[in-house]
């Protein structure tokens, strides 16, 4: 599909896995399914997010607004 | 073995997070991780409001947040801006005297719904009365948080609560029309899951002239959704996606919100009606006429007019000391 000089936006995504407390928000209501819940544990035991595909960020920074932890957040990636 | 896997790819360390976070200039990073618990709606309401600051470019040093008790009283705590942690149920009544003693201030006032409709009942219906200056957010979770998830005002009948542990039997508050009957001349109500429209609201309440009250309901995963069997964080937000109904300028009287069911979202009211500080000067301006010295004036304005002053009677003495000298 092609919306004339339209471009692609792409994030950048940073975790930072210490903060979170896996409450899983930001997976379950990512639009492009960018990001998936790790096997990982932090220092407090729970699992944080990781990012399962980075091509699939479409910046829309909903993680970064809906996370409760300020734990996550998602910069424009220029390209 | 699960959980040997490496940490997450693009995480950074701690210093260098609270460094890169593009809420680094409104929060105090220093004090992150926060209280809350997991899956609890507050932090989502202060992320909102601080990209609302954000895209309205308000200056920082405008703004005064004033929280009251509880778990949502802690974002005073974690928010860079100047504020207030006060009393319980008093934080109307504190952001009433800030707006006044400093009308150039916007006070934003972020309370739980026990705070705000329960102990500061009063306040909330006289300050919407008044139609003071002033932008109330209200994270309503149904329960006290804090103290062990006693019933609020708010607290759907037949729910769970630890002072009705057979069901509530008490017709809550619907906190948008209480708003409304009282007078309040912004009125709206968002889920934590709305974070984009929440935004857009917090911005155009901050921009609203008069008393701007907005509802966000937000989840209580330790007390309200556990005592209710309700589930996670998770659980809620589905509830919220699944239930919510989008009903921009709806009824007031018809967006009361039963046990799990539908919860009517949107803004509901928006209209203009002289604020407190107007209503004073207009009526004293009527009364006393030109000896009335209009209230709210900003501090440059102040200085102005008092340097004025001191030049005139500097004159005046001037020329009280040339008759002397006439004399």
């Amino acid at each position: 599909m092609s919306f004339g000089k339209l471009k692609k936006a792409y994030g950048r995504i940073t975790i930072n896995p210490n903060w979170c407390k896996g409450c899983g928000f930001c997976v379950e209501y990512c639009p492009t399914d960018a990001l998936e819940m790790s096997n990982a544990y932090n220092a407090k035991g729970y699992h944080p997010p990781r990012v399962k595909n980075a091509d699939e960020c479409r910046d829309c920074k909903f993680c970064e607004k809906v996370c409760p932890e300020f734990a996550i957040f998602v910069t424009t990636d220029q390209r | 073995m699960k959980g040997a896997e490496p940490a997450p790819e693009y995480s950074t360390d701690d210093k260098a997070f609270r460094e890169q976070n593009p809420m680094a200039e409104f929060l105090r990073m220093e004090r992150m991780p926060h209280i809350w618990c997991p899956g609890c709606g507050i932090g989502t309401v202060v992320t909102c409001f601080v990209e609302a600051i954000k895209a309205s470019g308000y200056d920082r040093d405008k703004i005064a947040v004033v929280s009251g008790i509880g778990c949502s009283g802690r974002v005073a705590g974690y928010v860079k801006f100047d504020s207030f942690h006060t009393t319980h149920g008093r934080a109307i009544p504190f952001a009433t005297g800030l707006k006044l003693a400093n009308p150039e201030l916007k006070v934003v006032v972020i309370s739980g719904d026990g705070d705000l409709a329960s102990i500061g009942g009063n306040h909330l219906i006289h300050a919407a009365r008044r139609n003071m200056d002033l932008m109330v957010i209200c994270i309503n979770n149904f329960t006290y948080g804090m103290t062990g998830g006693q019933v609020t005002p708010t607290t759907p009948t037949t729910a769970n609560a630890s002072t009705t542990p057979h069901g509530n039997y008490e017709t809550p508050f619907s906190l948008p029309f209480l708003a409304d009957a009282s007078g309040a001349t912004f009125v709206a109500r968002w889920t934590a899951l709305h974070a984009h429209n929440m935004t857009q609201t917090f911005g155009k309440a901050l921009k609203h002239r008069g008393f701007a009250f907005i509802e966000v309901i937000a989840p209580c995963t330790t007390l309200y959704q556990r005592r209710n069997k309700l589930g996670d964080g998770l659980d809620a937000m589905d509830y919220y996606k699944e239930n919510a109904d989008i009903q921009h300028g709806a009824d007031t009287r018809s967006v009361g919100i039963s046990f799990q069911g539908d919860i009517a979202l949107g803004k509901f009211v928006e209209r203009q009606k002289p604020t407190f500080l107007d209503a004073v000067n207009d009526h004293y301006m009527k009364v006393l006429g030109d000896s009335y010295q209009l209230y709210g004036k900003t501090t440059a304005e102040l200085q102005k007019e008092a340097e004025e002053r001191a030049r005139l009677s500097a004159s005046k003495e001037a020329e009280i000391l040339e008759c002397g000298a006439d004399d």
